[in-house]
């Protein structure tokens, strides 16, 4: 047999061990047994000196691409090889993912925490400043100041928690308007400000009346503020609170420390208007009160009502709630029952 | 109020549906509570008459009655009340009817005998029984001669049940929307109608009686009375009053009595003026004084009830004798019986504050003091008075006295109030013309004087409420309509709406514990005497309500803590295990010299249960002390403080676990504590292992803080070295850190603690810790020798310190 021969029949050899590797190790010992140093293809190449000179080039160059051969169809089934191991291990790797994630534990701000955020981030975007002030108020900044003098009969729509004569649980965050009023330095611009808070009410707890509720007061003087503004304020606030679909409308009614004054109903967010029994019929729900501030009040916390006016507005974020999400009883903002709190997820 | 339909037709031509009528009140005047129509919802209810009336003979209280109901023949109706009779006209529900709450009626046998229907009592087609005449609160309403109804009728007119009624819920300013004179200006103004006010004169009188020889007025209290007249009807017959009167009055809410009481009643409805009668002979004086009587006398009213007097309530009185608490309730001593034969009538007006404190103290809140309290028109003082002379003599068959005493005159004021127009559109963003305003005061009939742009408006005596120029531009505004303001925003200089500095702290902390897995809990301010002073952060006098509505709720919260126990207990007692709570809010610390207390936010926490519950990768992992100091540390560390945040144990909080409470010091300032709430305390909650934190967010507002830098990360590799100890069990984590800083260099980083062990294979009292120490030049690298010479130093140093055995 001639080398050519040889060399032929060590491919056809070395192809076939090579494709009936079956894996990596035995891919390995058949390279090192084939072109290792005492492997065939050496031998054979051994021979090359017994050979005529002239027929050298002509088995070298097939020799080479013997090897080259070989050495290709090594790295084709080493590769082969690697995939199928990679994907063994792939499939070996397969999960349920359907398993429930590992919790991450995140508690949720209170409902009416969400909404008193809602509405201060609103008018902070409107250039008004938050102002808390005391829950332990005075008479006179509870009720004389808001131009509710000793038995006025307004007073018995908001029946106190007394502490002494004088020292009284506030009863409405209307205290902070006249508070803030007093020491506001108007030749620096006008005043915006909004005031949460925490209220208080001589009533017996029950499913719509909460000795404890919240409150938020709005206020606006400067030169030249309109019962206009007030009204669009008020709009974008339910556009806010609510959603761009709901209106306002105004209907007179009666605060001591303002005049005009108003009572803002939102269209029914359960029938958009067309009147069911949450809103009675009417297509609207009442959800806050507001006015042009009282010139008395004005006077009383040092401010000319010839040069300056404005508005008012005061809301409960307990009812906002309770309209929003059909909250059935006020306790529940104050049981504080972990079911409760987190099912108002904060961008429902 | 309520407000009848038909009653308002009578004083202009209405052509307004009631439904749109009282939108139109609701957005122009005052808030509509309902429009009812009592007929609503009935069906086959008609008039009856009793033609024979037998004893059923099967029962002892049954009748058998022979009823014609317009149709050729009578039908026989079994009756149970007791006051049925022959020759009756009375309301029958039919075979097929529908009576009040959608009962249906159904003809049948009752004891043997075929019944072909009902006939019934006023409450049984929807009457409040507080309007029923006194009469029929027992039995069927049997209609009065006058009301000439005929069988077969439905009874819906006769009984005003096809009467609208618009119920007002009257601010406390608009004292006028409580009489229906009031309301038909009211709605004059809106429809741009003008009212007929239909007030009858005096016409029966009897010169031959000089009434100052029959009655002598004495005020004594003059500030407190702006009108009072008297005046007298002799002769007089208490029946019941026109059947017309008393529908009118059962329609308004208001029972018929008879027809002196109804008439009273009938002109307080009409004018907002309450009247009072009393029964002439029943005065032993003859001389009425308005006055004061002494502290603690006895007083019986009307509705029999004693009561007992305060020096300051005003009394009418005959002589010495209180016979009616002014503007709040007569006396039951001379009251009108169907004995009366004489009547004195009282039209007056009387300070409203003394009115309200009155009726508040007594509780007594009569259809009288609800309209002295809020104003009485004192143009209509008299006219109220004559005209009830007039109809009690008219329906009485007795005789008006001329000339009825006027002890105070009533002095009805008009109010002049000047405003331009300018100002109008300034405040109300509106662009009216001076026509426009005109108008509008010349609707609600106010007269206006008009000079260039300014106007002179003068308000008549009915509308007290407006004094001031921001009164007028309320109606003309309402009148002009809200819905047809321009919608804008103020415009004007430009603010800046930021959070101060506190502010987002507070929001900061907030969203650090619900990150931490906190739920945000609000609580009352208002708590229990007991829960009000534990847990508390520092000393201080409680605080406590004058009136508390109950115990529950008395004295202001000094800590937080309590109410999130409460709460805790409260998810607890409903199988809710996994609590983690916190919230923000203000304690009220006050000092015994003062009566108003300090208001001081804190923030708390309370966990109990487990923050990681059971799950398919993980055992439930209980909440322990070091969890919740995590989330207190992450808390306390995110603000970056100046000085040092230290935790101290302290065995002394009365509320606290002993062995496992940490008061927490910033720098030497204690700011808050937290730990595991004492058993004891737990028990008396009802709950189980809880741990719990309050800090004085105040106090760590105000701390000064770190200004924040970049620092360079270093480029030189740390070198680590842990050692494993043996130590007494009673050293403390701190104790051990300290003394291994104490020979340290700057190179030491850090040392972390990972490893604590007690129990089997240590002995008694000891306990093993091991800690990983990491040294770092920022500028060099350290060599191997350098770091060995530091941590020998270390160690050499702890055991100098302690008794330590290096593992």
């Amino acid at each position: 047999m001639g080398l050519h021969e040889q060399l032929e029949e060590l491919k056809e050899k070395s192809l076939h061990e090579i494709s009936h590797a079956d894996h990596l190790k035995k891919l390995d010992a058949v390279r090192v047994n084939i072109l290792g140093k005492k492997g065939p293809l050496t031998e054979i190449l051994r021979g090359m000196k017994d050979i005529p000179k002239a027929d050298r080039p002509k088995v070298g160059e097939l020799s080479n691409r013997v090897r080259d051969n070989i050495t290709e169809a090594i790295e084709k089934r080493r590769s082969e090889l690697e995939k199928a191991i990679t994907e063994k291990k792939l499939a070996d790797e397969e999960i349920d993912v359907t398993l429930p994630g590992k919790p991450v534990s995140q508690g949720q701000p209170h409902v009416i925490q969400q909404i008193i955020d809602n509405i201060e981030d609103l008018f902070l975007g409107m250039g008004y400043q938050v102002i808390q002030g005391p829950e332990v108020e005075t008479d006179k900044y509870n009720f004389e100041m808001l131009n509710l003098p000793k038995d006025h009969p307004a007073r018995d729509m908001q029946d106190t928690f007394y502490i002494t004569d004088e020292i009284l649980m506030r009863s409405q965050t209307s205290p902070v308007q006249a508070r803030t009023m007093e020491k506001h330095d108007f030749s620096k611009g006008p005043l915006k400000m909004i005031s949460p808070g925490v209220v208080y009410r001589r009533d017996t707890d029950d499913a719509t009346h909460s000795h404890q509720f919240h409150q938020v007061e709005g206020l606006v003087i400067d030169k030249h503020i309109t019962m206009g503004d007030l009204k669009g304020t008020l709009e974008t606030l339910a556009k806010e609170l609510f959603g761009d679909r709901f209106e306002v409308r105004l209907r007179p009614s009666y605060f001591p420390f303002t005049e005009p004054s108003v009572e803002a109903d939102v269209t029914c967010f359960n029938c958009m208007g067309k009147g069911c029994s949450v809103c009675k019929h009417t297509g609207w729900i009442e959800v806050l009160g507001a006015g042009m501030v009282h010139p008395n009040v004005l006077k009383m916390a040092g401010v000319d009502p010839e040069v300056y006016g404005g508005f008012a507005f005061g809301l409960g974020p307990d009812r906002f709630a309770m309209l929003r999400y059909g909250v059935d009883d006020i306790r529940n903002f104050y049981l504080n029952d972990v079911r409760f709190l987190t099912q108002f997820s904060k961008k429902g | 109020m309520k407000v009848s339909y038909n009653w308002l037709k009578e004083y202009f031509d209405l052509d307004v549906a009631p439904k749109v009528l009282a939108e139109k009140i609701e957005r122009t005047a005052v808030e509509v509570d309902e429009v009812t129509r009592a007929a609503d919802g009935l069906k086959k209810i008609i008039v009856g008459h009793t033609l024979d009336v037998q004893p059923h003979p099967n029962s002892d209280h049954l009748n058998i009655c022979q009823v014609d109901v317009g149709e050729d023949e009578p039908i026989q109706i079994v009756c149970g009340a007791p006051n049925v009779a022959k020759d009756q006209d009375v309301i029958v529900a039919m075979h097929g009817a529908r009576i009040k709450d959608n009962v249906k009626i159904k003809r049948s046998k009752m004891r043997g005998e075929q019944s072909n229907g009902m006939i019934c009592a006023l409450q049984e087609i929807g009457f409040d029984e507080k309007v029923v005449p006194k009469e029929y609160v027992n039995g069927i309403y049997v209609f009065p001669e006058d009301s000439h109804v005929k069988p077969g009728e439905p009874v819906y007119s006769y009984l005003g049940m096809d009467d609208d009624v618009i119920d007002t819920s009257v601010t406390p300013n608009r004292g006028d929307l409580f009489s229906m004179d009031g309301n038909a200006y009211e709605i004059g103004a809106i429809y741009d109608k003008v009212p007929a006010m239909n007030h009858r004169a005096l016409e029966t009188t009897d010169d031959s009686t000089d009434i100052k020889a029959l009655l002598k007025i004495q005020i004594d209290a003059k500030e407190d009375v702006q009108a009072y007249q008297m005046g007298i009807v002799q002769h007089v017959n208490i029946v019941p009053s026109p059947f017309w009167l008393q529908v009118r009055l059962m329609t308004a809410g208001v029972r018929p009595i008879n027809n002196v009481v109804d008439v009273t009643n009938y002109i307080m409805l009409k004018y907002g003026q309450p009247l009072h009668a009393f029964d002439y002979d029943k005065l032993t004086e003859k001389e009425i004084h308005v006055g004061y009587s002494p502290a603690k006398t006895k007083f019986v009213t009307l509705d029999g009830e004693e009561r007992e007097l305060r020096a300051t309530d005003l009394m009418i009185k005959d002589g010495e004798r209180n016979i009616a608490m002014a503007g709040v309730m007569g006396g039951l001593d001379t009251e009108i019986t169907p004995e009366t034969k004489t009547v004195v009538i009282e039209s007056a007006i009387f300070d409203p504050i003394k009115i309200r404190k009155t009726a508040r103290y007594h509780v007594l809140h009569s259809e009288a003091s609800m309209r002295f309290e809020r104003g009485v028109n004192p143009a209509t003082v008299t006219a109220a008075l004559e005209e009830a002379l007039e109809l009690t003599a008219q329906f009485g068959h007795g005789k008006a006295v001329v000339n009825h005493l006027s002890a105070v005159d009533p002095e009805p004021k008009e109010v002049q109030v000047k405003l331009d127009l300018t100002r109008i559109n300034h405040v109300l963003g509106t662009d009216l013309s001076v026509q426009d305003v005109t108008n509008i005061m010349r609707r609600l009939q106010f007269s206006t004087k008009v000079s260039g742009e300014s106007f002179t408006i003068t308000v008549p005596a009915r509308r007290w409420d407006i004094h001031i120029p921001a009164d007028i531009l309320e109606e003309i505004a309402r009148l002009y309509g809200y819905d047809n303001l321009p919608s804008t925003l103020p415009t004007g200089a430009t603010t800046i709406g930021r959070l101060t500095t506190s502010q987002q702290v507070i929001r900061g902390a907030r969203h650090i514990l619900q990150g931490s897995g906190l739920n945000q809990a609000m609580s009352y301010g208002l708590t229990t005497a007991e829960k009000a002073k534990m847990f508390m952060l520092q000393s201080s006098e409680e605080t406590k309500l004058a009136f508390p509505m109950s115990q529950d709720h008395a004295i202001l919260r000094m800590n937080l803590i309590s109410g999130l126990l409460d709460d805790v207990a409260y998810n607890v007692a409903r199988k809710v295990s996994n609590v983690a709570l916190y919230e923000q809010g203000r304690v009220f610390y006050r000092t015994a010299d003062v009566d108003r207390p300090n208001e001081v936010e804190h923030i708390a926490g309370a966990i109990t249960g487990s923050l990681a519950t059971k799950s398919w990768y993980q055992k439930e992992v209980p909440v322990d002390f070091y969890q919740l100091k995590g989330i207190v540390s992450l808390l306390l560390h995110d603000l970056n403080f100046k000085e040092t945040v230290s935790f101290v144990a302290n065995k002394k909080r009365p509320e606290m676990h002993p062995g496992r409470t940490a008061d927490i010091f910033l720098g030497d300032q204690v700011i808050g504590f937290m730990g595991q709430v004492h058993p004891q305390i737990e028990k008396q909650f009802k709950i189980p292992e809880t741990y719990v934190f309050e800090l004085n967010l105040q106090a760590i507002l105000e701390a000064p803080k770190n200004i924040q830098h970049y620092e360079p990360i270093s480029k030189y590799p740390a070198i680590t070295r842990d050692v494993a100890l043996l130590i007494d069990k009673n050293i403390t984590n701190t104790d051990i850190v300290a003394a291994l800083r104490s020979k340290s260099s700057h190179h030491l980083e850090t040392i972390q603690l990972f490893d604590v062990y007690e129990g089997k294979h240590i002995p008694e009292h000891k306990k093993s810790v091991a800690y990983t120490l990491t040294y770092r030049d920022k500028h060099n690298t350290l060599t191997e020798d350098e770091v060995n010479k530091e941590f020998d130093q270390a160690i050499e140093a702890l055991k100098n310190t302690f008794e330590v055995e290096i593992r």
